[in-house]
């Protein structure tokens, strides 16, 4: 586990054994390698770019190439335990639509995503009047993917408007697991677990 | 070279039984010639059966018979190589209806004589139903894989879906579903070209060519003509031809003639790519082959709905298109993806970039070697 990314890191321990889980954004797919090979997952993969779906295919994973936007529609309702989206919901165009539809395809959902509303984030709004260009968040403004930003605050009243339930909290600050208290401004990355 | 070619072997099978045709006949005799690399394991479990497209033969590695050259995979399948012979066994025979050893319009039929148009119209599963007979001769019961470009990746999901438990993985490169009414207008095309010509004399023109006369090769090499257009993107010709004149054989730089001549590039290399084809293919296997993809539609032969061709599958697909290819486009591949998955099907999908049109499967394409050969394991 120690090479994974720690959001993903989280994903991975809180996972059913022997689940089957679809990875949105799965990039190159150490996620689903991981859960394969640990957790006898039988993992399925959408993934935007040709040479991720590539290097997962290298890696014997079953990816699709597709766009989380308008792809998840071809799945069946209910195809997976868990649906699982990992920093990329803030690069999706209606993240609000991705969401629903990743509680239609799995039965629960993972969601993982960097807080705008983190205090360095903060800070460099507050003292610089500029957006903010951080270790998660590392491109400029003009040429960045992630064009919806959102706080932990933002994304809890989302999913209470979605009515889902969440089922599990986990936050980062840096590559620490850090808890509950004053997450909002204090989590630099949020792990949410739902379910319908 | 020197050990694919040790490991290098052709054979040619005489069916024990008749073979049943989609068409309702039952076709006696039929041979199947192929070719194997590689070495067969203990328990049979590692053969890889490709299968070959619209043109091509068995002559997977080994040099072409009549023209010489190379293999038409040879560049990806050896040892070590992208199907690394030292590992898998790979098979490919040459299709029915083909004219490389393989019963074809151009064999003869049991009054001796060739079939010409009395040879039945087959159909791409007819195709795979002599491979699976091939198969069974050699006591595979289940290979690790299928795989197969174009007209052979037709035949790849035609194997997946209609005999799910022979293979535990499918890898189709550049192919398609069904054919579309832009792909069976082409080859329309393609076939009345044949036809047309006076020397086709209704397909049989066998006895002619015994005689050193001619066939209907200036229809096939129109044929050819009009196909391989088909098979470039309009990019890939425009860089390679441009308008560009042709030099003229006395020397003189390329300049219009104001006449017929091949004046621009790519009408010389499209007569040369025709008329090179007529040395190595038949006319009438050009007819029945085409038919038979024309032919082609899994969803319509599983009930109209294509995730019910693969419901029984429990193999792993893996799909591939090329951005530039315009026959085959990758919106086909996508479809079978989507099928596959709502079928449950454990499937990969992707758009590689690529220059050349549906010619990328043949080509130098790095991303397509990583992925056949992540994909094989």
């Amino acid at each position: 586990m120690t090479t994974l990314r720690p959001d993903l890191a989280i994903i991975a321990e809180n996972i059913a054994a022997g689940s089957r889980a679809l990875d949105v954004g799965c990039g190159d797919g150490a996620l689903m390698a991981e859960l394969r090979d640990r957790r006898g997952v039988d993992a399925r993969g959408l993934e935007l770019d040709a040479h991720n779906v590539a290097l997962c295919v290298g890696r014997g994973l079953s990816v699709m190439q597709g766009d989380a936007d308008t792809d998840l529609a071809d799945y069946p309702d209910a195809a997976f335990d868990y649906a699982i989206l990992s920093q990329t919901l803030q690069t999706t165009k209606r993240p609000d639509l991705v969401l629903e539809e990743l509680l239609r395809v799995g039965r629960k959902a993972f969601v993982s995503f960097p807080n705008f509303a983190h205090w360095g984030v903060r800070a460099s709004l507050l003292w610089n009047g500029r957006m903010p260009v951080t270790r998660l968040l590392p491109i400029a403004w003009y040429e960045t993917p992630n064009i919806h930003h959102v706080t932990v605050r933002d994304f809890r009243l989302l999913v209470a408007e979605k009515g889902c339930r969440v089922e599990g909290e986990w936050f980062l600050s840096g590559d620490k697991r850090i808890g509950p208290a004053a997450a909002a401004w204090r989590a630099e990355h949020a792990v949410f677990l739902l379910s319908r | 070279m020197g050990t694919a070619d040790l490991l290098t072997a052709s054979h040619t099978l005489e069916l024990a039984d008749p073979l049943p045709l989609d068409g309702g006949q039952d076709l006696a005799a039929v041979q199947v010639a192929y070719e194997t690399v590689g070495k067969l394991n203990a328990d049979k479990s590692n053969a890889v059966l490709v299968f070959h497209a619209l043109t091509m033969d068995q002559h997977i590695v080994s040099p072409h018979p009549k023209t010489g050259k190379p293999g038409w995979w040879a560049k990806s399948v050896g040892p070590g190589n992208v199907i690394d012979t030292d590992r898998f066994f790979v098979i490919c025979a040459n299709v029915l209806g083909s004219c490389m050893g393989s019963t074809g319009p151009a064999s003869l039929a049991p009054d001796g004589q060739p079939y010409a148009m009395r040879f039945p119209v087959i159909t791409i599963r007819d195709m795979v139903r002599a491979q699976i007979a091939l198969l069974d001769a050699l006591g595979i019961e289940q290979l690790h894989a299928v795989v197969g470009g174009s007209m052979g990746g037709m035949q790849a999901l035609s194997f997946a879906a209609n005999w799910p438990q022979r293979t535990r993985a499918a890898l189709v490169i550049a192919s398609t579903a069904r054919h579309s009414a832009q792909n069976i207008a082409f080859h329309e095309v393609g076939r009345q070209a044949i036809m047309a010509d006076p020397k086709w004399l209704g397909g049989d023109y066998y006895g002619a060519l015994s005689k050193g006369g001619k066939g209907p090769e200036n229809g096939l090499a129109v044929a050819r003509m009009a196909a391989h257009i088909t098979y470039l993107s309009e990019e890939g010709m425009h860089e390679k031809f441009g308008r560009k004149l042709q030099d003229r054989p006395d020397g003189t730089k390329g300049t219009k003639t104001f006449g017929f001549d091949a004046d621009f590039q790519i009408e010389s290399y499209l007569r040369h790519q025709g008329l090179s084809f007529t040395d190595r293919f038949d006319a009438n296997s050009y007819l029945y082959i085409t038919r038979a993809m024309d032919y082609f539609d899994l969803a319509e032969e599983q009930g109209g709905k294509l995730s019910q061709a693969f419901a029984g599958s429990k193999a792993r697909f893996c799909l591939v298109s090329f951005d530039t290819d315009w026959l085959y486009p990758t919106a086909e591949s996508r479809t079978i993806a989507h099928a596959l998955n709502a079928s449950g099907a454990a499937v990969s999908f992707v758009e590689l970039s690529a220059p050349f049109g549906h010619d990328s499967f043949l080509l130098d394409v790095p991303a397509l070697d990583r992925v056949i050969k992540g994909f094989l394991g």
